[in-house]
């Protein structure tokens, strides 16, 4: 990993400066890339279409320790180690084993590293785990500043589970909870559209009692305020986040076959020359 | 969006019959509440059973918690609340604990290891009239396959207060099953201390081993004990109240000192009692082990518990038969070595 990566992390752990929301995207895009090229590949466009969300919460939303967050998706587990690197959680080192034998870091978390609190990966449980978590806040008046986010696919909304858990936070009216909506629009094998649709998705959600907030998930200005602010209504809050799976790498962007890959060295090339070029846009 | 009002018209039908005596559900709720008075982490989790709601929730409605019918939710809110320091009941029925929302049990509940309760009633046939989408005759295969998760079988009512008492000390998720009406007592007079993981030896004998688990099968064993001791047959009934963690010692030990072993258990035959009974004795000591379980398709008619069960196979007549046929299969203790 550090022969891709091209400067050594700034870690918050060690007192240095933070990186702002935008470097830590990036940071976290050429890690998922270089996990993406290693032996057994990564759920690349997931990952890269969630990663501007954990930059920014990681790096500008999450108060740590403290908040929670269960990254309910799991199989942008790429993208998690690589915020959690960044962020001082985990050690950077270990992302170059990931997926590897005698590696921490499978394809989907496991708890018991530091930073992830459940195993994901099975979708439609995170979001419940995040009901528990607020509601437990809710009961308890100690912890009634703590804030639970739960970063869920779009695809995962097709789950009956995710349902009744949506139900249950309108009811309870879990004011805490942040659920965030990865929503690029593709599954593991087409557009959600055309696999169970899920529009009018804000609509079905304020049905259930959300206060919801649509925003475009890459740009980190308007993602910061959705994410940011506590809810207004005493609901709980879902930020549909609109992303482009594969986002940063262009022959990934938008395609349905992002959604797991290896990329073989040239392509990692590539890839890592368009963030490059885009980290030098954003300076 | 605001809540509807809540409906106020629970309570008993006027004119209803009057209350029947406890059972297993009256008991538990009575020991839970009890419970929740002592310890103030202790949140009740309901998923529309009826009942929790007037003795719990009337009690501390702040810590009854309504989940509605939504057992995947149940199960996975119940992980969040215990990785907040809580101690949540999870109440269900047993065919929608084991095998509806399996997974959420799996992975949220067993594989976090957190201090979920699962309490599960209505498990076996103890459903009767209710008819097959309620019972539930796999939970404890499924229950013993889930690394890391206790499950205790209480065998009458006033069991279920130790039960819940000993389980209540636990770190890790443990699963209660329970069944619907009121059974007899299996105890003569006052009820043995509840020890987690410990058979309890309710007959002593030496020719056959009863090995009984519930509360029909335990009387049922007890039942077939009597006739066979008025037939000079000496039987053993050992009581198995926590499937899991087994006890072994002292299967093993009934099967050295007896020459034949019954199990007896409201469950299908693959994957409960009579499995963990099969596995230790072959392993320590090799005897013959009948199974009186479960068998054959479910009853087409309507039938009371007792009925339901001795259609499928498991009556106090089917474990007197199966010991016969158990000691039959004994080679002569003097062809054995000891």
């Amino acid at each position: 990993m550090s022969a891709t990566t091209t400067e050594p992390p700034a870690s918050l752990a060690a007192g240095a400066p933070a990186p702002t929301t935008e470097e830590a995207a990036l940071r976290i895009r050429r890690a998922v890339v270089d996990m993406a090229a290693g032996r057994q590949g990564a759920h690349v466009g997931g990952s890269l279409s969630c990663a501007d969300v954990l930059a920014v919460l990681y790096f500008g939303v999450l108060d740590l320790p403290g908040d929670s967050f269960v990254l309910s998706k799991g199989h942008a587990a790429p993208a998690l180690y690589a915020a959690l690197a960044a962020r001082g959680l985990l050690d950077e080192a270990e992302l170059a084993g990931y997926a590897s034998p005698g590696s921490r870091l499978f394809g989907h978390p496991s708890r018991g590293l530091p930073g992830v609190e459940f195993s994901t990966g099975s979708l439609g449980h995170g979001l419940a785990l995040g009901c528990g978590l607020a509601l437990a806040g809710q009961l308890r008046e100690e912890s009634a500043r703590e804030r639970v986010f739960v970063l869920m696919g779009d695809g995962e909304l097709q789950e009956g589970s995710v349902w009744e858990s949506l139900m249950f936070a309108g009811h309870r009216r879990l004011s805490r909870l942040t659920a965030v909506i990865d929503r690029n629009g593709l599954q593991q094998t087409a557009g959600t559209e055309g696999s169970l649709s899920l529009e009018p998705l804000g609509d079905r959600l304020r049905s259930f009692g959300w206060e919801v907030r649509e925003t475009d998930g890459h740009d980190h200005g308007p993602l910061r305020a959705a994410l940011a602010a506590p809810s207004e209504s005493g609901r709980p809050v879902a930020v549909i986040a609109r992303t482009v799976k594969g986002r940063g790498v262009p022959f990934l962007e938008g395609r349905v076959s992002s959604h797991y890959a290896t990329l073989n060295p040239a392509l990692h090339r590539r890839a890592l020359a368009a963030l490059r070029a885009a980290g030098q846009v954003a300076r | 969006m605001t809540a509807p009002a809540p409906a106020t018209t629970a309570g008993p039908v006027p004119g209803a019959a009057p209350a029947v005596p406890a059972g297993p559900r009256e008991a538990y709720r009575e020991a839970l509440t009890a419970l929740a008075a002592e310890d103030e982490r202790v949140i009740c989790l309901d998923s529309d059973l009826g009942g929790l709601e007037r003795s719990f929730g009337d009690r501390f409605p702040e810590r009854y918690v309504s989940t509605g019918i939504a057992e995947a939710n149940l199960f996975t809110v119940s992980a969040g609340l215990a990785a907040r320091g809580l101690r949540p009941y999870a109440h269900t029925m047993a065919t929608f604990a084991a095998t509806r929302a399996t997974e959420q049990l799996k992975l949220d509940v067993v594989g976090t290891g957190l201090p979920v309760r699962v309490v599960a009633t209505h498990a076996g046939l103890s459903a009767a009239h209710f008819g097959a989408t309620h019972y539930c005759l796999e939970d404890l295969a499924v229950t013993r396959a889930l690394h890391g998760l206790t499950v205790v079988v209480p065998a009458d009512a006033r069991e279920i207060g130790p039960a819940l008492a000993a389980l209540h000390e636990l770190d890790g998720p443990s699963y209660l099953r329970l069944g619907r009406s009121a059974t007899p007592p299996v105890h003569a007079g006052d009820v043995p201390p509840f020890r987690l993981g410990e058979a309890v030896t309710l007959r002593a004998g030496s020719d056959v081993t009863l090995v009984a688990c519930g509360p029909l099968p335990v009387s049922f064993a007890l039942a077939a004990a009597d006739r066979l001791a008025g037939e000079g047959v000496s039987a053993r009934v050992l009581q198995i109240h926590t499937p899991v963690p087994f006890d072994a010692a002292a299967v093993a030990e009934a099967a050295a000192a007896t020459s034949a072993l019954v199990t007896v258990e409201e469950h299908r035959p693959q994957g409960g009692l009579g499995d963990a009974v099969a596995e230790v004795v072959a392993a320590h000591a090799p005897r013959p082990v009948l199974r009186v379980a479960v068998a054959g398709p479910l009853p087409g008619r309507v039938d009371d518990h007792a009925g339901l069960l001795a259609a499928t196979g498991v009556s106090a007549d089917a474990v007197h038969a199966a010991a016969l046929r158990a000691l039959a299969l004994a080679p002569p203790p003097t062809d054995r070595p000891r």
